[in-house]
């Protein structure tokens, strides 16, 4: 192996009075100074992860308590005992509403991570690999990227029966490929800068440039879009328990309470049990994505240009 | 060109070919066979390796893979494991439904969206333009069934106009009968393609309203509306285009949910309950023609984008 000595880490220096962040191709600043919408976004989703963590412990009643076993009817009205009133099996929706945040976003943020893991190693190895590789990793990725996802999901709970670690593992092969999309095309578009040209003319190592030329620059990106597609997770993972197909009863989360509660609307049933889920995920998923905006228009808003 | 388009067909083709392969393989792995679902518990070792051998299932997973594959190409879509009917006759009982819905969602939404954003294209940064998109940003991030509930909130309980469900058929009614029908699915779905297409319809306008041929024109005095309408809107018709397909290949998820929230038959309830009985015949056929819609719109988004751009016509 004939290897060109390693030089020491490279700094341009920078001409007088220009700052960094005035240079032409300047990547995001680090640091983020949220706008209102921004703060509105992070106090929202703080609140929501403060409930999914201390939800069980909160909650006045037990997931499958009663707090009326001595009522008759379902559907009690709000009053003193249950602020939110009773669903369709006379259970306390408000506790109902606070163990459900934990299980959507507890399942939600694990397959999100899961499909972060699987796709940021493929998407950057394959642009760092040689053109064939990458050929048949795009190739085979783009037909799961061809298919509806709901349909995707229909299919394996079909095959295999619903259950968390089953709703997790789909959702994150299923949200894998757009990750690896995404990572793909970000690691390729820096692969073509000059400064990994003239790493490699250095002869760094593939490792050396992943980890030092690659990664920082795909950092920012990425991050942000992990906020896109936790939203896209959680309305996948809702979606499913709605349709019955996700989360099973009697455990409570908010896409099957909707559904538990929906057939009693047409017999004039109190539509609070239907709205106050649907309202959960609505503040949670439009709050990541006020933070979410707010932090891609800081870094220069590309990120919907590479979707 | 033509060859583009051809070799743009010839990977759709590919791509409907794979998806078969994952919705086929994807069903077989579950546990018990066709035969002795049908047959049931009681039947005997004989009948059900009789019904094994008339299916076809005793010849190797590759050969059943072909043979499905041939009939579905044929129009047959097999027999129900559940209920012991053709598929192509539950589906012909319930494919109007989810029809009539999508296409009413495409025939008001698209253009009324398109309008908004356009509108909202024309005067950037005023009133008008953010709180359009404020609403499309908040809407974009929420759930279906979080729209639907609203709307069922506002109209069923405040106005005390309409249904919280569908009910009734829909055979022999009239365009605007049709309409009132299906008034709150189509209204939901409208909305949750709305957000997006608005956005992308602003941003693609305002994109080609920063190319400097539209500065000329503005220097030239051309009036605005001309601008848009004459300079502007002809350039950006690609994009547009290409949203409106990806939107409308959405429309396939989103009439799932819409169909289960308002509870009336169609082929999404169709294939919830087929998931639901595990009848994985039925899967099968209704998978392959919701994911054949949607690659074909897919493909019909990329064919828009080269038609009207020279630019993606000859790459460098």
């Amino acid at each position: 192996m004939n290897k060109p000595p390693k030089t020491e880490h490279f700094v341009a220096p920078f001409e007088e009075g220009i700052s960094f962040e005035e240079l032409q191709d300047a990547p995001p600043r680090a640091g983020y100074k949220p706008t209102m919408a921004g703060w509105v976004g992070i106090v929202v989703v703080t609140f929501w992860a403060f409930i999914a963590f201390a939800g069980p412990w909160l909650a006045p009643y037990g997931e499958n308590e009663l707090p009326f076993p001595d009522a008759y009817s379902e559907f009690q009205v709000p009053q003193e005992g249950a602020r939110l009133g009773t669903d369709v099996e006379d259970r306390d929706i408000l506790s109902r509403v606070m163990f459900g945040a934990g299980r959507t976003i507890g399942i939600s943020l694990a397959a999100t991570l899961l499909a972060y893991g699987m796709g940021v190693v493929l998407g950057i190895g394959a642009a760092v690999s040689s053109p064939k590789v990458d050929m048949v990793m795009s190739r085979i990725n783009d037909a799961f990227l061809s298919l509806p996802t709901i349909m995707l999901g229909l299919v394996v709970v079909a095959a295999v029966g619903s259950s968390i670690p089953v709703l997790i593992v789909t959702a994150g092969f299923i949200y894998a490929s757009v990750v690896f999309r995404l990572s793909r095309a970000i690691g390729m578009e820096i692969m073509v800068m000059d400064f990994v040209e003239s790493a490699k003319a250095r002869g760094e190592g593939r490792w050396w440039i992943i980890t030092r030329e690659i990664w920082p620059n795909a950092r920012m990106p990425l991050i942000t879009d992990f906020g896109l597609r936790l939203i896209y997770v959680i309305l996948f993972i809702s979606s499913l328990s709605f349709l019955g197909l996700g989360v099973q009863p009697p455990q409570a989360d908010w896409g099957s309470m909707v559904r538990e509660n929906l057939g009693a609307l047409q017999y004039g049933a109190s539509i609070i049990p239907v709205l106050a889920p649907a309202i959960s995920i609505a503040t949670l998923t439009v709050a990541i994505n006020l933070v979410v905006d707010d932090v891609s228009a800081h870094g220069g808003g590309k990120l919907s240009g590479r979707m | 060109m033509t060859s583009l388009i051809l070799r743009r067909l010839g990977i759709g083709l590919i791509t409907v070919l794979a998806v078969s392969i994952i919705i086929f393989f994807g069903t077989k792995i579950l546990p018990g066979d066709a035969a002795q679902i049908r047959l049931g518990q009681e039947a005997t070792e004989a009948n059900v390796a009789a019904l094994r051998e008339r299916l076809g299932l005793d010849q190797p997973v590759y050969m059943q893979y072909l043979s499905w594959l041939m009939n579905f190409a044929s129009g047959d879509l097999g027999t129900s494991l559940s209920s012991d009917v053709p598929i192509t006759n539950l589906i012909s009982d319930r494919y109007q439904n989810t029809i009539i819905v999508s296409t009413l969602t495409a025939l008001i939404g698209v253009p009324i969206s398109l309008m908004l954003g356009i509108m909202a294209a024309m005067y950037p940064g005023s009133v008008y333009d953010r709180i359009l998109t404020f609403i499309s940003v908040s809407l974009v991030a929420a759930p279906e069934f979080f729209t639907a509930t609203l709307l069922v909130l506002i109209f069923v309980f405040a106005l005390g106009v309409g249904n919280a469900v569908v009910v009734g058929s829909a055979d022999g009614k009239g365009f605007f009968e049709l309409l009132a029908h299906f008034a709150l699915p189509i209204t939901t779905l409208s909305f949750v393609i709305a957000s997006q297409l608005i956005r992308m319809s602003r941003a693609a306008v305002l994109n080609v309203m920063n190319s400097p041929y539209i500065e000329m024109a503005i220097l030239k005095g051309v009036p605005r509306k001309r601008i848009i309408f004459r300079h502007a809107l002809l350039n950006a018709i690609g994009p547009i285009v290409n949203v409106v397909a990806l939107n409308l290949a959405y429309l396939v998820t989103g009439v799932i949910v819409v169909e289960i929230y308002f509870g009336y038959p169609g082929l999404a309830t169709l294939i919830v309950q087929g998931v639901q009985t595990r009848d994985f015949v039925l899967i099968q056929g209704l998978g392959m023609i919701f994911c054949m819609t949607y690659v074909v719109l897919m493909l019909v988004a990329d064919i828009a984008a080269f038609v009207s751009n020279p630019r993606l016509r000859h790459p460098k």
